[in-house]
C-alpha cells in the first residue's frame, strides 16, 4: 500500500471542453504542497476531480491512492478513505446544525469500517467537537448553527478546517482556504492546519497569496497554468511568485522549457 | 449544543415497521355498506340518548345527498360500498393495561405507547378498530378537574357539556365526510380542562386500524375553558393490505378566553388509507390555538386543519408538514378565518414529494370586513426529490377589509447537485446525503414538536426515504 496520493497525467473536461491537460502530481503523506497559478487555470477543477464531482469528465489518467485508482469511486466513498477537500466555495445546508451533521458524518465513517457501529456515543462526540473548536478558537455556538447557512466568508472557512479537525483525513486538500479570512482568522485557521500536520497527513494547499505560506510552510510548491503544472520548486519559489509575478514562468512555458 | 434527534435516525434501518397484522379479535361488526340500519345499530351498540340518534340520522340523510368532492386530490376509487363502518374490537375501555385484551395490548405494546405513557404522557387513549381500548390520565390531573375520556364517556358521564359543545365547530353540513363521521362516529377523545389549570405534558391518542377494508371515524372535542393550556397528540397506524382502509375524523377544539390549545397529528397511515379529515377550531379572545400537522402515510390525504378566530387578540398557527412517496397524494394545508379585529395567524407549509408522489398546498386566508388591524403571513415550501414527483401549491386569500398586513410566500426547491456532492464529500452516502437535506427542510417545524416526537419524526422520515436512491 502507497502512501501518497499519485496523480498521472489526469486530463479533465467541463462540457466538452478541456480543462486540466496532464496534471501529474505526487503528494506524499506528511507533506504539505501549494499549489498556485493564475485565475481559471484549473486550479478547483483539480481539488473537485479529486474529490469525484460529477460535473467534470475525466478523459484520461488516473489518481492512485492506497493501492486504488480513486477516479473510480463516488465521493463517499473517496471521503471514507481518507480525502477532504475544503471547499472554496462551501455549500449551506440550512436546517442542520454544524454539530448534527458532523456527527452523521464521523458515524459514517465509523460504519464504513464496521457495518455494525452503533455510533458515536454523544459524550465522546461533545467532547471531540469542543476539543477542535478550542483549538480552531471557534465560539462555542457555532455548533448549533445550521451548516454555512448565513456564514460570513471567514466563517465558512472556518467551519472547512473544523471539519477537517474532526474527520481526521489523509489528504486534504484546502482549496482557497486563506481568501476572504482576515489577518487572525488566517493565523488561527494556519495553526489549526499545523496542529494536524504530520506523517499521517499529506496537504494540498491552493492559494493566490504567499501570506498563508508563511504560516503553512510548504515542502514543495507547484505552478499551474493553463491545465498543467509547469513549474515546481520549494517554499521560495512561492516568494519569487509573489514578488515577480507569473510572467516569467509564462515566458518559459512559451519558450518549452518544461513539461 | 442542540438537541441532535436527526442523527438518532440514521442509525435505524428498516422497513414500514407498523404494517404488522395481527388476528381479527373483534366482538362485533355491522356488515358492509352504510344505510340507517347501519347507523341504528351503532348507536344501539353504545346505548345512545334519543338526541345523539337523531343526530346520526339527519347527517346519514346529508351525506346520502352530498357528491363527492373533486376538487382535491382523486378520490374515484374510494369505494365507499365496500368499507365496514363500524367494528367492535373488545368489550370496553380500560383504565388500566391489564384490562386490555391480550392481542391488543401487545400491538400497543409494540408501537411503544405504554412505555411513552410513563415517561412523558399526561394521559393516554387508544383506539383499536372502531372503540377506545383504553383511556387514562395521571390523577393529579383528575384531582384538578381535567377530563379526558373516550368520546362515548364523555358524553355519559358529562352530558351536558357534551351537548352544548358537540356539532357546534363542525356542523353537519360542513362537507359530505363530516357529514359521514356525524352518521357513524365511534371513539375518539372528550377533553376538558377547566379555567386557569395547565396541561404541562402532552395527551396523546393513538389510533390503530388492524383488519383490512374498515373505517374507522373517530370524533374528538376538546374544551379548553378560559387561561386553560393543553397540548394533545395523535399518532395513527395501520397494516399495509392491498385493498383500502378508510379513515376520516372530526376534531372540534373550542378555545377559550386567554386559552392555549396545541394539537399535534403525526399520521402514519400505510399507504392503502383513505384520509380524510375534519379539523377546526373556535378560538376566542385572546386566545391561542396551534395545529402542527405532519402527514406522511395514507394513499390519499385531504386534511386543511382551521382557525376561526372569533375574538379581538386571538392567534391562530399551523404548521403542516406533507411527505408523498410513490402512489401517494397528500392534498394538505389550512385554513385560517379572521373574524374579529386584532386578530393574527401564520400557516407554514413544507412538502416533499419523491418516487412519482404528489403533494399539494390548498390554503384559505379569509378576512371579514370589521376584523380591523389584522396580520397574517403564509409560506410554503416544497421540495421536490426528482422529476418524477409533483407539488402545486392553491392558496386562496380573500380579504374584505383594509387595515390588515398579510405575507405570502411560495417556492419550490430540488435538492441540489451541489448539496450532495458537499455532503458526500464529507462521506454520506447518497441517501444519507439526500435525508439530511430533506430533514435540514422540515427542521423549522420539527424544531416545535416536543422532543420525543421530534425524534419520531425524524425517524418516520428517515424510513421515508430509504431505498429511494437507486
Ligand atoms: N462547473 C463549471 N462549468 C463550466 N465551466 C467551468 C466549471 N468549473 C470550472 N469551469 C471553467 O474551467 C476553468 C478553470 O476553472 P477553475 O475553477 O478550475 O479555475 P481556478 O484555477 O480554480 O481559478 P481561481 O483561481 O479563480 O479559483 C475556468 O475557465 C472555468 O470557467
Ligand atoms: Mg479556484
Amino acid at each position: 500500500m502507497s502512501d501518497e496520493l499519485i496523480i498521472r497525467n489526469l486530463r479533465v473536461s467541463i462540457e466538452g471542453k478541456e480543462i486540466l491537460k496532464g496534471v501529474n502530481l505526487t503528494l506524499p503523506k506528511g507533506e504539505v504542497h501549494a499549489i498556485m497559478g493564475p485565475n481559471g487555470t484549473g486550479k478547483s477543477t483539480l481539488a473537485y476531480t479529486l474529490m469525484g464531482h460529477p460535473a467534470y469528465e475525466v478523459t484520461d489518467g488516473e489518481v492512485i491512492f492506497k493501492g486504488q485508482n480513486i477516479l473510480e469511486l463516488e465521493p463517499d466513498e473517496r471521503s471514507r478513505l481518507g480525502i477532504f477537500l475544503a471547499f472554496q466555495y462551501p455549500v449551506a445546508i440550512p436546517g442542520v446544525t454544524v454539530a448534527n451533521f458532523l456527527r452523521t458524518a464521523v458515524n459514517a465513517r465509523r460504519r464504513a469500517q464496521n457495518p455494525e457501529d452503533k455510533g458515536i456515543p454523544i459524550p465522546e462526540f461533545r467532547k471531540l467537537l469542543k476539543a477542535k473548536m478550542e483549538l480552531l478558537k471557534v465560539d462555542p455556538s457555532f455548533a448549533g448553527r445550521y451548516l454555512n447557512d448565513g456564514f460570513s466568508g471567514g466563517e465558512k472557512k472556518r467551519a472547512e478546517i473544523l471539519q477537517m479537525a474532526v474527520l481526521q483525513p489523509e489528504i486534504a486538500i484546502l482549496d482557497e482556504t486563506d481568501s476572504g479570512l482576515d489577518i487572525d482568522a488566517l493565523r488561527i485557521v494556519a495553526e489549526g492546519v499545523n496542529a494536524l500536520r504530520g506523517e499521517n497527513l499529506g496537504v494540498l494547499v491552493i492559494t493566490h497569496y504567499q501570506r498563508i505560506l508563511n504560516y503553512i510552510r510548504p515542502d514543495v510548491v507547484h505552478v499551474m497554468m493553463d491545465g498543467r503544472i509547469v513549474e515546481t520548486g520549494d517554499a521560495d519559489l512561492a516568494l519569487h511568485l509573489e514578488e515577480h509575478g507569473y510572467d516569467w514562468v509564462r515566458e518559459k512555458v512559451d519558450n518549452g522549457t518544461p513539461a | 449544543m442542540s438537541v441532535d434527534p436527526q442523527t438518532d435516525f440514521l442509525e435505524q434501518l428498516g422497513e414500514y415497521r407498523y404494517g404488522f397484522q395481527d388476528p381479527d379479535v373483534s366482538v362485533f361488526k355491522t356488515r358492509k355498506g352504510l344505510d340507517e340500519e347501519v347507523v341504528r345499530q351503532i348507536s344501539a351498540m353504545k346505548g345512545e340518548p334519543e338526541w345523539m340518534l337523531q343526530f346520526r340520522l339527519k347527517a346519514l340523510n346529508h351525506f346520502l345527498q352530498r357528491p363527492i368532492p373533486t376538487w382535491g386530490a382523486d378520490l374515484s376509487n374510494l369505494n365507499l360500498d365496500e368499507i365496514v363502518y363500524y367494528v367492535k374490537p373488545a368489550e370496553m375501555a380500560g383504565r388500566s393495561w391489564d384490562e386490555v385484551p391480550q392481542t391488543i395490548k401487545q400491538t400497543f405494546d409494540r408501537l411503544g405507547i405504554p412505555e411513552a405513557e410513563q415517561k412523558f404522557l399526561a394521559g393516554v387513549g387508544a383506539q383499536y378498530e372502531s372503540e377506545m381500548v383504553y383511556h387514562s390520565i395521571q390523577e393529579h390531573l383528575e384531582k384538578q378537574g381535567v377530563i379526558f375520556l373516550s368520546i362515548e364517556d364523555g358524553l355519559r358521564q358529562h352530558p351536558d357539556l357534551f351537548k352544548q359543545y358537540f356539532g357546534t365547530v363542525i356542523p353537519i353540513e360542513d362537507n359530505k365526510f363530516a357529514a359521514l363521521n356525524s352518521a357513524v362516529w365511534s371513539g375518539g377523545s372528550f377533553v376538558y380542562v377547566p379555567k386557569g389549570v395547565k396541561v404541562d405534558l402532552p395527551l396523546q391518542a393513538y389510533f390503530r386500524l388492524n383488519i383490512a377494508n374498515i373505517g374507522q371515524f373517530e370524533r374528538t372535542l376538546i374544551i379548553a375553558d378560559e387561561g386553560a393550556q393543553v397540548h394533545y397528540v395523535e399518532g395513527c397506524t395501520a397494516p399495509q393490505y392491498t385493498t383500502d382502509s378508510f379513515h376520516s375524523g372530526v376534531i372540534e377544539i373550542i378555545v377559550k378566553k386567554g386559552a392555549r390549545v396545541r394539537y399535534t397529528t403525526i399520521q402514519n397511515w400505510s399507504t392503502n388509507v383513505y384520509n380524510l379529515v375534519t379539523q377546526r377550531a373556535i378560538v376566542e379572545e385572546e386566545g391561542t390555538m396551534e395545529w402542527v400537522d405532519c402527514n406522511l402515510g395514507s394513499k390519499v390525504t385531504m386534511k386543511y386543519p382551521s382557525c376561526y378566530l372569533m375574538g379581538p387578540g386571538a392567534h391562530g398557527e399551523i404548521l403542516s408538514m406533507a411527505f408523498a412517496g410513490p402512489g401517494q397524494w397528500q392534498d394538505a394545508g389550512g385554513k385560517v378565518i379572521h373574524f374579529a379585529p386584532h386578530t393574527s395567524s401564520k400557516i407554514t407549509s413544507k412538502s416533499i414529494s419523491k418516487g412519482g408522489g404528489r403533494a399539494s398546498y390548498r390554503g384559505l386566508l379569509k378576512v371579514y370586513k370589521g376584523a380591523e388591524d389584522v396580520r397574517s403571513n403564509v409560506v410554503c415550501d416544497a421540495l421536490l426529490l426528482d422529476p418524477q414527483s409533483r407539488s402545486d401549491t392553491y392558496p386562496y386569500i380573500e380579504i374584505d377589509e383594509q387595515d390588515v398586513t398579510i405575507g405570502h410566500e411560495a417556492s419550490v426547491s430540488k435538492v441540489g447537485e451541489e448539496q450532495l456532492f458537499y455532503l458526500m464529500s464529507r462521506g454520506l452516502s447518497e441517501e444519507e446525503a439526500t435525508t439530511m437535506v430533506v430533514s435540514g427542510f422540515i427542521e423549522p417545524l420539527v424544531k416545535e414538536l416536543p422532543m420525543e416526537y421530534a425524534v419520531e419524526m425524524n425517524r418516520l422520515i428517515q424510513l421515508q426515504m430509504e431505498g429511494s436512491i437507486g
